[in-house]
């Protein structure tokens, strides 16, 4: 395990083998997706409540769990950046930002959209709606801040530390709806006292949330690796696989000419 | 102490300090960050009288009243301890029903009822499908909305 860590360490092997895993992780994505998005949008019953508006929440859902989720996975990684002195957290950690942006952006958009006809407002300063859009606010903090220095140690080191204060913010909005009176609603499927959500609407619902982390997977590594490729190079490495990439070409050529 | 122990150290610090300072300040804010206030809690004499603020309970089953040539309606919201008399003049989301949970915004007039500008409905964290919620009223077993009763504690 520790060697296997090591090894993905190394920007070398982590180009290598991620290259590997991205078509699977791709694929494992469009298939969650796909089933999700039929399981969700077709054969769930709607809403007894709000009808079919209530389908919002297969897309809204999942984004706000993994704007929490790539949050403290960028916190994470910048901490492990900080402290061991990786340079590979610090290309994973960029190279999260701008998902996990857009997954928020994304979250308080389908919000507001649900919003307007269900509660009559598209939005409202509660303690949850208030925190997330907090949330976007250090995600283009911290992207600013990564544009704003040129040398890309200080840049990973100020943006580690902008994370980690960042991320006291994440149990505040898990918790702002049991804390304070809000007026979005309680947690649904992390309640555990009785089923708040009928199971016909539930699969549907794990099933997109799985699909939306791996697209954020997927998404990951192929940024980290172009990333990794900007930042590496003056490597041998990365001109080895250049000049290989100019090479192959032509010999496929060589070899069908005769 | 090696360089990692220390930067390991100053990340553990820079946490427990920001999240120290945090709880601090919401524990600070704790009254203003109420979104709404609870009928009991205006029983009780803790709701602002000189200013709007937002009162969230129940629909009380049976107390809506409309006025017959425009959008004026008048309802009970009731936490299950205390309630408090709404008066509204405006379109109600599609939530609003007898029985839901709904936030007005407005003032308090000096004769105790709540003169609303906006209602807004609270959904609560229930979803089913129609035939659940159907089954689940015959047997009497329809989940409450415990939500303003849990938060008038």
């Amino acid at each position: 395990m520790w060697a296997f860590l090591h090894r993905l360490a190394s920007p070398r092997h982590f180009y290598h083998l991620t290259g590997r895993w991205i078509p699977w992780l791709g694929a494992a994505t469009a298939l969650c997706l796909a089933t999700g998005l039929y399981l969700g949008l077709w054969v769930a019953p709607p809403d007894y409540q709000q009808g079919d508006s209530f389908r919002i929440m297969y897309v809204h859902v999942p984004a706000a769990w993994l704007s929490l989720f790539v949050y403290v996975f960028m916190a994470a990684a910048g901490a492990v950046g900080l402290i061991w002195n990786m340079k590979m957290a610090d290309c994973l950690a960029v190279s999260a930002a701008p998902v996990g942006a857009s997954f928020t952006f994304l979250a308080l958009a389908t919000g507001a959209i649900w919003g307007k006809p269900m509660w009559g407002t598209w939005w409202v300063w509660d303690a949850r709606l208030t925190s997330e859009l907090i949330l976007l606010f250090l995600y283009l903090g911290y992207i600013a801040l990564q544009n704003a220095i040129e040398d890309p140690r200080t840049a990973a080191r100020a943006g580690a530390i902008l994370a980690i204060v960042g991320s006291v913010n994440i149990p505040i909005i898990h918790y702002s709806v049991e804390w304070w009176n809000t007026l979005h609603q309680g947690p649904t499927v992390t309640r555990f006292d009785k089923p708040a959500i009928h199971p016909s609407m539930l699969w549907p619902l794990l099933l997109m949330a799985l699909a939306f982390q791996l697209y954020f997977f997927t998404v990951l590594l192929m940024r980290a690796r172009s990333e990794l490729l900007w930042r590496e190079r003056r490597s041998r490495w990365v001109r080895e696989l250049l000049t290989q990439d100019d090479i192959q070409p032509s010999a496929e050529r060589e070899e069908a000419t005769p | 102490m090696t360089p990692r122990q220390r930067r390991m150290l100053w990340v553990g610090l820079i946490v427990a300090g920001v999240s120290a300072a945090t709880f601090l300040a919401l524990a600070a804010f704790q009254k203003n960050l109420l979104y709404f206030y609870t009928p009991s809690q205006i029983a009780a004499g803790e709701a602002p009288t000189g200013y709007a603020f937002r009162v969230g309970g129940l629909v009380k089953k049976g107390s809506v009243h409309r006025e017959p040539d425009s959008l004026a309606v008048r309802f009970t919201l009731t936490d299950g301890a205390a309630e408090v008399t709404v008066f509204y003049d405006g379109i109600l989301p599609d939530l609003f029903r007898e029985g839901q949970g709904i936030i007005a915004i407005g003032r308090l007039q000096p004769d105790g009822r709540f003169q609303a500008t906006q209602v807004l409905a609270k959904h609560d964290e229930n979803y089913m499908p129609p035939e659940v919620a159907e089954a689940l009223e015959r047997s009497g077993k329809l989940p409450p909305v415990d939500d303003f009763r849990r938060m008038g504690r």
